[in-house]
């Protein structure tokens, strides 16, 4: 896939965009952050995604926040991060309260409770899907294809399967592969 | 209106301070996303303050699931639930201060050194593990539904509609509501 990487106009477009991609992610945001910032608005190729989205994970914070300030930081300063984080946010949060205000009513009623678990499936496919989407960036990994799909399914069956606490298993296997990796970069 | 700014307990700078204190030191343990910080959370609002029940809290966080939007926001239903909004604000700041501050921090930090071999190690080797545990999230986010065919059946079905198709997700989260309501994910 060759992919030619533009950059936004303003930090307004960054707002814009943030803000699209908020209102559509429902169950998170990250399915279409990848599908608007690397195949439409084709702001940052799929190996500087899942870049910037393994920086974001290890971070302290909400992954999508953390990167949406990176993202916006790195066209505009501070104030491209400040106008990705305000997009990111500001309606959902007046949606979310909206809800929660209005909870009481109607979240008993049985469609309701079927569409949110219809909702919830097809929200753990969409992360999902875009994990096999990124899995195309491990080819370019100095690690290469075998060592990072190893990695990945022991993170999995850790994190996942064997719900070991995230902080010790990142430590762990993350120590571990930045070793092989470093070790392989040897100028 | 007072119950509006303030919630049912009025205003306690008190509860505010402690709110904005303790979801901010949450934040900065919450590597791997903010969802992971609800357990302790719960501990924390529910059992040893007794701000709101444990229905409530379990409650605030299927809310914020339902809405669009980053799935951090569940903090400010929390917030919302035990002072209104200045609870949101008490936990919103508080969740996201510490947390920003110190990401863009590193983000600045590795993109002048985006060429050495430290970063590059970095990021190198963590980006499997990114994978794993996107895969790891996706497989945890089946868990309230595994014994329901209909419901498991959605998954792959939207695995291949987003690998295979250019709908936007935002289609494929509408046909799982549709299917949910007309009660074929029971």
């Amino acid at each position: 896939m060759s992919e030619t990487t533009r950059a936004p106009r303003s930090a307004a477009e960054v707002f814009r965009v943030f803000n699209r991609m908020a209102l559509q992610g429902f169950g998170g945001v990250l399915a279409v952050a990848q599908r608007e910032l690397v195949e439409r608005e084709c702001w940052m190729s799929r190996e500087h995604f899942l870049q910037a989205l393994s920086l974001a994970q290890v971070l302290p914070g909400p992954n999508v926040v953390n990167l949406a300030l990176m993202i916006g930081d790195r066209f505009f300063g501070w104030r491209g991060a400040a106008a990705a984080l305000a997009g990111m946010l500001c309606a959902p949060l007046a949606i979310v309260l909206a809800l929660a205000a209005l909870y009481g009513q109607f979240m008993h009623l049985p469609m309701v409770a079927g569409a949110l678990r219809g909702m919830g499936a097809v929200a753990a496919g969409l992360v999902i899907a875009t994990a096999l989407k990124l899995a195309g960036a491990l080819r370019g990994n100095v690690l290469g294809w075998k060592l990072g799909a190893m990695f990945a399914a022991l993170t999995l069956l850790a994190v996942g399967v064997l719900r070991w606490p995230m902080v010790g298993v990142v430590l762990g296997l993350g120590s571990a592969a930045v070793l092989l990796a470093w070790r392989r970069l040897r100028p | 209106m007072t119950a509006l700014l303030f919630g049912a307990h009025g205003l306690q700078a008190g509860v505010l301070l402690d709110l904005f204190v303790h979801f901010g030191m949450l934040s900065l343990l919450a590597i791997g996303g903010a969802i992971t910080t609800a357990p302790d959370m719960q501990r924390y609002v529910v059992g040893e303050r007794g701000w709101i029940d444990d229905a409530m809290f379990t409650t605030s966080v299927a809310i914020a699931q339902a809405a669009p939007g980053p799935n951090v926001l569940f903090v400010a239903v929390v917030g919302w639930n035990i002072a209104g909004l200045s609870g949101v604000l008490a936990t919103l700041a508080g969740s996201l201060l510490p947390s920003t501050t110190l990401a863009l921090a590193a983000t600045r930090y590795s993109e002048q050194r985006r060429e050495s071999r430290f970063v590059r190690a970095v990021t190198a080797g963590l980006a499997p593990l990114t994978l794993g545990l996107l895969l790891a999230t996706g497989w945890v986010l089946t868990e309230p539904f595994r014994d329901q065919p209909g419901a498991m059946l959605l998954v792959p079905l939207t695995v291949l509609g987003l690998l295979k198709t250019r709908l936007s997700p935002v289609w494929l989260v509408a046909v799982g509501a549709v299917a949910g309501a007309l009660g074929l994910t029971g």
